[in-house]
């Protein structure tokens, strides 16, 4: 049984087809990353696998039970998580808060009006947790306003992590970043264990190619090539659309 | 944060006290009033400051709570039917007005909810059979309490009081639960709730539920206040000032609408004796709100005593010790 099987999927807006019959299966543990050139749908196949926007045709499984359907809030209840490409945080609040939300939000606790959330089960210890796996746990506190970009890409990614995936979509979590931090946030990715299936889009080839076992890649909505690293590098036409020259 | 403690219990003591050191019945009565407001701002605080949804049309739902309790006393009811009806008017009615206010958000919000209100203050006007009409509805008595009449000025404002202590209660402890977090979570990032798993409908639509619940209650304490309720309580007028009180005191605060609700309710009541443009001098204070401390009194005083906190202590440290003080 696959993760993630994406059949014939397809997402027009007005005349501009933006996914054209796309074809994904990404098995269980598997590390897929998604490239192509800018507007070549990346993250609206994200965003149908999400289920925030909704596909004109075609059929969405996660682990063998269709959620072509499923409303998108529903989906990270099923064991589905993403990070943004642009960053998408409660900047009024502190770090550990941001976290605690990505918690409560799996939690029927979210209903309750009474309890102090901070009294609430152990919602902190389960955050300070997740912040661990991203090192970020002994600035905690910090309001969110106070921390830097590359901190902020990690908060996205422990809030996904928070809510103990089974899927994990990443949009770009490398974006924006420097060096340094963007070996931080490889050390995160890397260290996540294979129980997680991740997918990911990304530009940068020199740390995403490290990553990746299988490489899809999307051309004005369609997917014109995929197979295994040497292979996608290899092909010619990934030279001609993507990797110039 | 010593400080802030120190300034609650000195208005909570002034509060307690208050029929004690007044100057006169009257201004005991302006006091009732402002803490009735201020459960009626601390009802749209909910949707404004924690829900990041603007209404315009609270006052509607406030006058119909005001209208149920008369009409149903009208027609020979008991005060405890009276203010039963009232309340389940007066959610019954937030839920039509969520329910068809929440397809949007931001504007759309503010002028569904605009539309709302002027119904329901047409309503008022014109069916005339149950409202009155222009006469509007007399409320012969006050209910009593524990053996006091409410008819008292003094029993009145402890009953004022009580409510408004317990409303204030209810804020507080719904602003530190998880629910509350999820509200302001879904003012600050609807998108990302979704997509963490969170319903921001519901979440929206059960926070529109509490908020209508504070504002039936503090339109009930209005008209056993007044005595009488006409369509100008339902106006746009009504709408706007509520919001203003919100706004100038601090959304998003727990005194905020209290702070409001006293100055509006100060410069409408007392400050009018003196100066006849009264609706000038408001005007006046809520643009310099505006430029001097956008974020509301509240907020804004307590940045100013900060900073000013701050400078003394930079004053009287020697530099080595500047970084502890000012963290």
């Amino acid at each position: 049984m696959s993760a993630l099987t994406v059949n014939n999927l397809c997402k027009s807006f007005g005349g501009l087809h933006v996914t054209t019959n796309v074809n994904l299966n990404v098995e269980p543990g598997e590390r897929r990353l998604i490239i192509g050139p800018n507007g070549a749908g990346k993250t609206t196949l994200f965003n149908l696998i999400t289920g925030e926007i909704t596909p004109d045709s075609g059929s969405i499984h996660l682990f063998g039970d269709d959620i072509t359907k499923t409303p998108s809030r529903r989906r990270p209840h099923l064991g589905m998580a993403r990070t943004y490409q642009i960053i998408t945080l409660f900047p009024r609040d502190s770090i550990i808060h941001n976290v605690s939300l990505a918690l409560l939000g799996l939690s029927p606790a979210r209903w309750n009006p009474i309890t102090d959330m901070k009294r609430q089960g152990n919602l902190i210890e389960r955050g300070l947790a997740a912040l661990e796996r991203v090192g970020l746990a002994d600035i905690a506190e910090r309001p969110l306003a106070q921390t830097s970009y590359g901190e902020r890409r990690r908060v996205e990614i422990a809030m996904a992590l928070a809510q103990n995936p089974k899927l994990l979509l990443l949009d770009e979590p490398f974006a924006g970043l420097s060096i340094d931090e963007r070996q931080d946030v490889q050390k995160c990715l890397m260290a996540i264990p294979r129980d997680v299936t991740m997918v990911m889009i990304e530009h940068n080839m020199d740390v995403a190619l490290e990553f990746a076992e299988r490489i899809t890649l999307l051309h004005f909505g369609e997917v014109i090539v995929e197979g295994n690293r040497a292979e996608v590098v290899d092909n010619p036409r990934t030279r001609e659309v993507y990797l110039g020259h | 944060m010593s400080a802030r403690l120190i300034a609650l219990g000195i208005v909570f003591v002034a509060l307690l006290t208050l029929p004690y050191w007044m100057f006169g019945v009257y201004y005991v009565n302006v006091a009732s009033q402002i803490l009735f407001y201020a459960i009626f701002a601390l009802g749209l605080n909910v949707l404004v400051g924690y829900g990041g949804l603007v209404s315009l049309g609270h006052a509607g739902l406030f006058g119909i709570s005001a209208y149920a309790t008369g009409y149903m006393l009208q027609l020979g009811y008991g005060h405890p039917t009276a203010i039963l009806v009232a309340l389940i008017m007066g959610l019954a009615s937030m839920v039509i007005y969520a329910v068809l206010s929440l397809r949007s958000t931001g504007i759309g919000f503010i002028m569904i909810t605009l539309a709302l209100g002027e119904i329901l203050w047409g309503l008022a006007y014109r069916w005339i059979s149950v409202t009155g009409g222009d006469n509007g509805i007399n409320v012969p008595s006050r209910p009593t309490l524990l053996g006091s009449s409410m008819s008292n000025a003094t029993t009145f404002y402890y009953t004022t009081l009580l409510v408004f202590l317990i409303s204030v209660g209810l804020m507080w402890v719904f602003v530190r639960s998880p629910f509350g977090a999820a509200l302001r979570g879904t003012r600050d990032q609807p998108r990302r709730m979704n997509a963490l798993g969170y319903h921001v409908w519901a979440i929206r639509f059960w926070a529109c539920m509490f908020s209508g619940l504070l504002t039936a209650v503090s339109g009930i304490l209005f008209v056993y206040y007044t005595q009488f309720i006409s369509p100008q309580t339902l106006s746009l007028t009504s709408s706007a000032e509520v919001l203003l009180m919100v706004i100038s005191g601090g959304p998003g605060t727990l005194l905020g609408p209290f702070v409001g609700a006293g100055l509006v309710v100060v410069v409408k009541n007392v400050v009018s004796a003196f100066i006849e443009r009264w609706n000038f001098l408001l005007g006046a204070i809520f643009v310099a709100i505006v430029i001097l401390m956008p974020e509301g009194l509240v907020p804004g005083t307590a940045r100013l005593w900060r900073s000013l906190w701050r400078k003394r202590a930079h004053a009287v440290t020697p530099p080595a010790a500047k970084t502890e003080a000012s963290s």
